[in-house]
């Protein structure tokens, strides 16, 4: 591998997407979850609820700030450093770039002010229609920037024109665009990947605070809400990942005999690796255990129909099969671990023992890191999966760099952000940590500041309930 | 799906210009906070300063993506050109950007003295060099760069960093701190208040010198400045509104009306960046090598059914964008005043 341009802008891509996807999919999650704990809140009229809605809405602002600032830098990224191929897409993709920013990003940006610095501006029914729009707005920014890449990954809607002497992509019928074969799909396991990831977070955070016997009655409701979404999450991602797959199988034949280490077209049924390590020069998975023909059964509903290997591929349009094997696999084992152990700790929620096991809070604390690993596995199985293209059969990445854009030039930005995203890391996990320690506000503490206010919003809303208007 | 007779173009052309006017009128300000910032006296003063520009920084900040993200969509090749060929300029804004959402988010998070002076200076450094940037890049196009043939940058960052560049940028550091300054005004109270009137003075006083400086360097040395005036002359009209717009900032802040200050210069600002797109029309990026290769608003187009497409999104999603934004406004008005979840 020699550093230059294309190999350097690929590094500092990975890099950024990779950081700027710690905040991501926390947003949304948290978010979520933060509807769930307020809308109890409105519900029932406890306190515990409102204390729980702001501790976490601290926590959410302090991450969502991140995204912010890590986001503006994928934006401009596709220019600086992906030229040609922004010159490629821009037609395409732009829009919905465009859309995104439009749809989703002022409306979040808009109704986090009300939510973080309006708790005591506005009623609680308007800051409560507030963190729903929050909500809603971090997932059609999710909804947009999955069309983009999903366009990349199964081009539909589209004809190839010159213009001005250079080959590009035009948008034919925008729908086509927007439902292409592969963004539903893709979406809704992006998205629900990011509510796992989003109730694992408060789970551990509150498995930690029964674990040391504080904030109990705060800790043990918004455990048990984060533990049904989990829950149904997670079971649902099972659906959603295997058509995901199926879907791949059609679409991106190599990036599926990648995923799988599927070398060559067998004769009859492929089989399904449950792990193991792909040799890529000797073509083989050595060290795995398979289940005879399970791969077609899943594709094709058919234990003896043939999947396509790596062979009916030319050596040049193949993509890297050891990372994306292994970065896949992972992933699935993860969210079967998700599956088991929701299930399990849902049980003992049911029979009102949940937690009294200590160990099983322990596992909960420390669950986040493989919330986060298969989150950021799942996007470099598809992304490494993709390669050698950027938009596949169309532009090779080779083909997409910026020619105005020296190798030393992208060395200095990598170096620029090592150093600022390994500082921000440390000052991000100490500041939540920071607030994680704090905790939420306790109850007596609330009557001597400002309570009596709240009190009065609550009073004041119930007796005007059409107060929703406002917004 | 478009009305004949419709110049998607020239449209676009104009809305990315509102989309940057909206930028510049609406996070101005709040650069402009952070490079006054230096100047608060305590730590109270400081949290007064970054809670005024609290709620709204961000969604001021969403019109440059969205700018960009709009470039980037109707004008894929000068998006491409710009950006590739700004590449440092491009990544040092980055980290301006990133250093002052996180200094905004993380300074109050701690007491410690070291801690809350670190990110001060961070927040004053990054918003000063982001304006800064930004005229920098006005003053780059405004001359025209080294575009080749094949619509790439011929040249290296310091090529950027010319004496009429570095002059723009640092009028726009005055022009957003002067801004910055008069929002202040109309956020603050008591002591502080009379204080940042002082500021407005002083910034108002360096941002008329600039002002005339730049206008009498730019008449002299950039001939495309006033090319256009020849073809629309009523674009006189507009260099005397923003003349009028300037000379009222220091009446309304004399006579003591923060507001009209305020839209006086965000109309300033809206007429400099107006006459800003007539001097470059219909050229989005004007080669210094040869004319024939500028990238204009229709060499550097998206396809018209892109333009039409953006332009439904934009009719759909604008007067929501509009709508919250006043509301969110509405909502914050008054003075700051901080409480427990301020920053």
């Amino acid at each position: 591998m020699s550093f230059d341009a294309v190999t350097l802008s690929r590094i500092q891509f990975a890099l950024t997407v990779a950081f700027h996807y710690l905040f991501v999919p926390l947003s949304i999650g948290l978010g979520l979850i933060m509807v769930f704990v307020e809308g109890m809140y409105l519900k029932t009229g406890l306190k515990v609820y409102e204390n729980m809605a702001r501790f976490w809405t601290r926590l959410f602002a302090v991450t969502f700030a991140m995204g912010v600032a890590s986001g503006i830098v994928m934006e401009f990224q596709f220019g600086t450093n992906w030229a040609t191929y922004s010159r490629f897409v821009g037609d395409v993709f732009g829009s919905a770039l465009a859309a995104e920013g439009i749809f989703a990003f002022f409306l979040e940006s808009g109704f986090l002010a009300v939510l973080v610095f309006g708790w005591d501006r506005v009623s609680p029914r308007v800051h409560f229609f507030s963190t729903v729009m929050v909500c809603l707005g971090s997932i059609f920014s999710a909804v947009w920037i999955i069309v983009a890449n999903s366009w990349q990954q199964t081009p539909a809607g589209f004809h190839i024109v010159e213009f001005m002497g250079q080959q590009r992509a035009e948008i034919t019928d925008f729908w086509a665009v927007v439902f292409n074969p592969s963004s539903v799909n893709r979406l809704t396991h992006t998205v629900l990947g990011a509510f796992i990831l989003g109730a694992f977070f408060v789970m551990s955070v509150c498995a930690y605070y029964i674990l040391k016997g504080r904030h109990l009655d705060g800790a043990k409701r918004s455990f048990t809400i984060a533990l049904a979404v989990a829950t149904v999450a997670s079971l649902l991602q099972l659906v959603s990942g295997h058509a995901s797959a199926r879907q791949v199988a059609f679409t991106q034949p190599a990036k599926l005999a990648a995923f799988e280490g599927l070398f060559k077209t067998p004769e009859g049924g492929a089989p399904l690796y449950l792990f193991g390590h792909p040799d890529p020069i000797e073509e083989k998975v050595k060290y795995g255990v398979a289940v005879p023909g399970m791969l077609s059964f899943l594709v094709h509903f058919d234990w003896k129909k043939p999947v396509d290997g790596l062979d009916k591929f030319k050596p040049e349009d193949r993509p890297p099969v050891a990372i994306t094997f292994h970065s896949y696999h992972a992933m699935v084992a993860l969210g079967m671990f998700f599956i088991g152990i929701t299930l399990l700790a849902s049980f003992l929620r049911v029979r009102g023992t949940l937690f009294q096991h200590r160990w099983l809070l322990w596992i909960f604390v420390f669950a986040i890191l493989a919330a986060y690993a298969a989150n950021q596995l799942g996007w470099v199985a598809a992304e490494v999966g993709r390669q050698p293209w950027v938009v596949y059969g169309l532009l090779r990445t080779t083909d997409s760099v910026s020619k105005a854009v020296s190798a030393t030039e992208v060395a200095l930005s990598i170096g620029m952000f090592l150093v600022i995203y390994a500082l921000l890391l440390l000052v991000w996990l100490y500041v939540m940590n920071d607030k994680i320690q704090h905790g939420p506000d306790e109850i007596q503490e609330e009557h001597q500041s400002g309570g009596k206010e709240s009190l009065l919003n609550v009073a004041a809303e119930l007796k005007k309930p059409a107060s929703l208007e406002e917004a | 799906m478009t009305p004949d007779g419709l110049d998607l173009n020239l449209l676009w052309y104009f809305l990315i210009g509102v989309l940057i006017t909206g930028y510049a009128v609406l996070d101005g300000f709040d650069l402009g906070v952070g490079t006054l910032h230096l100047f608060a006296k305590n730590d109270l003063e400081r949290r007064i300063l970054m809670n005024s520009i609290g709620p709204v920084w961000d969604g001021n900040e969403v019109w440059l993506v969205t700018a960009g993200g709009a470039l980037f969509a109707a004008f894929p090749k000068a998006y491409a050109t710009a950006f590739s060929g700004f590449y440092l300029a491009f990544m040092l804004l980055l980290c301006a950007l990133i250093f002052r959402a996180v200094a905004l988010e993380f300074r109050s998070k701690q007491q410690w003295k070291w801690w809350r002076e670190m990110w001060d200076i961070a927040f004053f450094l990054s918003s000063s060099l982001s304006s800064f940037l930004f005229g920098v890049a006005v003053g780059n196009m405004m001359q025209g760069l080294p575009i080749g043939a094949d619509g790439d940058f011929q040249g290296s960052f310091f090529d950027l960093l010319t004496p009429y560049p570095i002059l723009v940028g640092a009028f726009n550091v005055s022009m957003f701190a002067l801004h910055g300054a008069i929002y202040l005004y109309m956020k603050t109270e008591g002591e502080l208040q009379e204080r940042i009137r002082g500021w407005i003075w002083r910034a108002f006083g360096t941002f008329l010198f600039l002002y005339i400086l730049t206008t009498i360097v730019t008449l002299a040395t950039v001939p495309n400045a006033t090319y256009n005036f020849r073809y629309f002359p009523w674009v006189w009209a507009v260099v005397i509104l923003t003349i009028l717009a300037i000379a009222n900032i220091p009446r309304a802040v004399y006579l003591g009306y923060p507001v009209r200050a305020l839209i006086s210069s965000g109309c300033t600002m809206a007429g400099l960046i107006f006459l800003f797109g007539i001097a470059l029309f219909p050229n989005l990026i004007i080669s210094s090598i040869d004319p024939k290769y500028s990238l204009t608003a229709y060499t550097a187009a998206s396809s018209q059914k892109t333009l039409g497409i953006m332009a439904i999104i934009a009719a759909i999603g604008m007067p929501f964008v509009l709508g919250y934004t006043s509301v969110i406004y509405w909502i914050f008005r008054g003075k700051v005043k901080l409480d427990k979840m301020s920053y």
